[in-house]
């Protein structure tokens, strides 16, 4: 046993997490694509050869020019560009920035407010784990979606479209945040009630800790692994919300376009054969969910097989 | 079980009370009635008098008190836009979302329930395999994404010419994957045959059929994974179980065992499932309806946003919020009646 070289690293390196992951090839495409997408969002304002907000940089005359492989395309657009004339290859770059800000941003909200609830359900039981278990199982029988398609309307109508526009990243994560966190409130909550029996709780009640104390000191950091489990899988379901709501035209605005409303205004030119306008955001937006998800199935089985039927 | 039927009932109209409240506010907070009503050259004193004329200086609770009224009656006001009651627009609509749903629900029955058995049966299967991979790729495809691709490949049409024309075989593959389109992708097409009242149905004539399959096989390919994985997970764990060895024991012949011994433990739980999938059905709805432009509620509510129809948009969610509570009721009371195991009064675990 290497008990002199417990610093972190090695300690992650002696880990099942790092030796179940380097057996698991999918697990290994998928971070890497992950990464590499994550990386390509950052780096958007260097990597992406036009800046699609900035009006001066986009003319008109380019617009609906077919992908490269396709007859005539412009070499200076790898990718295409879409009807206002502005490089696919950008928009998608800046797209995926923005999906993936508000997909963070909202998993980051929705974990905040789950954890609290989910901790404060779960330790405190009785009456306030009744009513706040009552409330998530009322917003979950209306489905995340629906409670953020009817809060983005309410929003919308109350706001005006402009109003909207310009705070539409903060709004979106607001509203898939509070749409979502009765998925991570459950489980914190279900993690609590485990734990809470334990013998470490029971002496740090014994010893006079404060509740508080007890709750986000010792139980909290029990209730980890599920949490990120479950997190993971929520970064994935709020990217896909929020394409969702830019598509129905209550996220973000065209001129500050996410993946979703990439996709929606190519969608207006598809019967005009410009398919790629929404088909490549849409292909994007696929391989992106899709490998959070994967990373997601492999992250349950390792952490947590009993989570699988959940 | 009376006990159980007083609980549900009653957290039923409390929900439903709360429901009442948030659409109210919406409505009171969103958009001044009176600017709507009347004209520009009205002087603001006639406002004011029409203003308490309609009880809009009551305090809040007394107007509460008169929404909820009228909408026990059923009166949930005019719409702006088809200066029509709210309810007789949701119910010109309706059957239009109905009909996808039933079409959809057809599909995913016809679809999920061999797909997953013969999952369960053969785990390892090659087919099988494919069947989950599919699913994984399915779960993670946006509704509107398949939609969209559908619209592609079978509206619009395919040409593919990424093999050699001047060859026999690369003809016959360039063929093979290019479609030809031609499926209706918009609306509900003309040929719709009357029921009753407001329904027109798409279910009797060819072309109505045609503009149906889209809509009802992107609606279906975003649940059918679920089901799927559903069926399959819990037959796996049914066919474990004694009165499944039992039978085998026995010398029953497999099909028999399959298909009615453990199919019949099988769909209990995915029925259940089913009922309580219905709100993600509804904002699927909506999604599947925006992109095939299908006359239905979530189109219809849609278009109450983009139009600032708050009475419209208030008495959508009034209606959801009511079938959303009636429904969960009603799977929970039959779950209780089915499963003698659930915790009927809801006891602390």
């Amino acid at each position: 046993m290497s008990t002199a070289t417990a610093s972190p690293w090695n300690r992650f390196r002696e880990s099942f997490l790092w030796y179940s992951f380097k057996r698991d090839k999918i697990a290994i495409v998928s971070f890497v694509v992950f990464v590499l997408i994550v990386a390509a969002g950052y780096l958007a304002p260097w990597l992406a050869p036009q800046n699609p907000y900035d009006l001066a940089q986009i003319n008109i005359m380019n617009s609906e020019l077919p992908p490269i492989w396709m007859e005539g395309a412009d070499p200076a657009f790898p990718l295409g560009t879409d009807a206002q004339g502005r490089d696919l290859l950008s928009t998608i770059l800046y797209g995926t920035r923005v999906s993936l800000l508000i997909g963070f941003g909202a998993v980051l909200l929705q974990s905040l407010l789950g954890i609290l609830f989910g901790l404060l359900a779960g330790y405190m039981g009785g009456r306030v784990d009744s009513i706040l278990m009552r409330v998530a199982d009322v917003q979950l029988s209306f489905s995340t979606l629906m409670v953020a398609i009817i809060v983005g309307a309410v929003f919308k109508a109350s706001f005006g479209n402009l109003m909207f526009g310009e705070i539409a990243v903060y709004m979106l994560i607001l509203i898939i945040g509070v749409a979502e966190w009765p998925q991570i409130a459950r489980t914190v909550r279900a993690s609590v009630l485990a734990e809470k029996k334990k013998e470490y709780v029971e002496a740090a009640r014994v010893m006079g800790f404060r509740t508080n104390r007890i709750m986000f000191r010792h139980i909290l950091p029990n209730t980890l692994s599920p949490i990120f489990v479950i997190g993971t899988v929520q970064i994935a379901n709020a990217i896909i919300s929020e394409a969702a709501l830019s598509f129905l035209g209550l996220g973000m605005p065209e001129t500050q376009p996410s993946l979703g409303s990439l996709i929606k205004s190519g969608f207006d030119y598809i019967q005009s054969g410009s398919w790629w306008i929404t088909l490549i955001p849409g292909l994007m937006l696929v391989v992106l969910v899709l490998v959070i998800n994967l990373l997601g199935d492999w992250l349950r089985d390792v952490m947590n097989p009993r989570l699988y039927k959940g | 079980m009376l006990a159980f039927l007083v609980q549900r009932v009653s957290q039923a109209i409390l929900v439903m009370f709360v429901i009442s409240i948030i659409s109210f506010s919406i409505q009171e907070g969103l958009g001044d009635p009176i600017q709507q009503m009347v004209g520009q050259s009205v002087s603001d004193s006639e406002r004011d008098a029409l203003r308490e004329e309609m009880g809009l200086n009551d305090p809040f609770l007394v107007q509460y008190v008169r929404f909820a009224k009228h909408a026990l009656q059923g009166d949930l006001g005019n719409s702006y836009f088809y200066s029509e009651p709210t309810l007789k627009v949701i119910g010109e609509h309706l059957p239009a979302t109905l009909e996808l749903v039933i079409a959809a629900s057809l599909i995913i029955g016809l679809l999920s329930v061999p797909i997953g058995v013969y999952s369960a049966i053969r785990p390892r299967a090659l087919l099988s395999r494919f069947f989950m991979g599919v699913s994984t790729v399915g779960i993670s495809i946006p509704v509107f994404l398949t939609a969209i691709v559908l619209i592609q490949l079978f509206s619009i049409g395919v040409t593919v010419d990424w093999f050699p024309a001047d060859t026999g075989w690369g003809r016959w593959l360039n063929d093979f994957f290019s479609t030809d389109g031609g499926m209706p992708s918009y609306g509900r097409g003309d040929d719709l045959v009357h029921l009753f009242g407001t329904w027109d149905s798409n279910f009797f004539t060819s072309s109505g059929l045609l503009h149906l399959v889209l809509p009802a096989v992107s609606l279906a390919s975003i649940m059918l994974p679920l089901f799927i994985r559903l069926i399959r997970a819990e037959m796996m764990e049914v066919l474990q179980s004694d009165y499944v060895r039992y039978a085998r024991a026995k010398g029953l012949s497999p099909r028999r065992i399959h298909f009615l011994h453990a199919l019949k433990n099988t769909m209990l739980p995915v029925i259940t499932v089913g009922g309580v999938q219905l709100g993600i059905t509804v904002a699927y709805t909506i999604l599947t309806e925006t992109v095939f432009q299908w006359p239905g509620v979530g189109l219809m509510f849609l278009e109450a946003i983009t139009r600032s129809d708050i009475p419209l948009i208030v008495s959508y969610l009034m209606v959801v919020g009511l079938v959303f509570v009636v429904t969960n009721t009603v799977v929970d009371l039959i779950y209780g009646l089915v499963n003698p195991t659930v915790k009927l009064t809801g006891k602390k675990a």
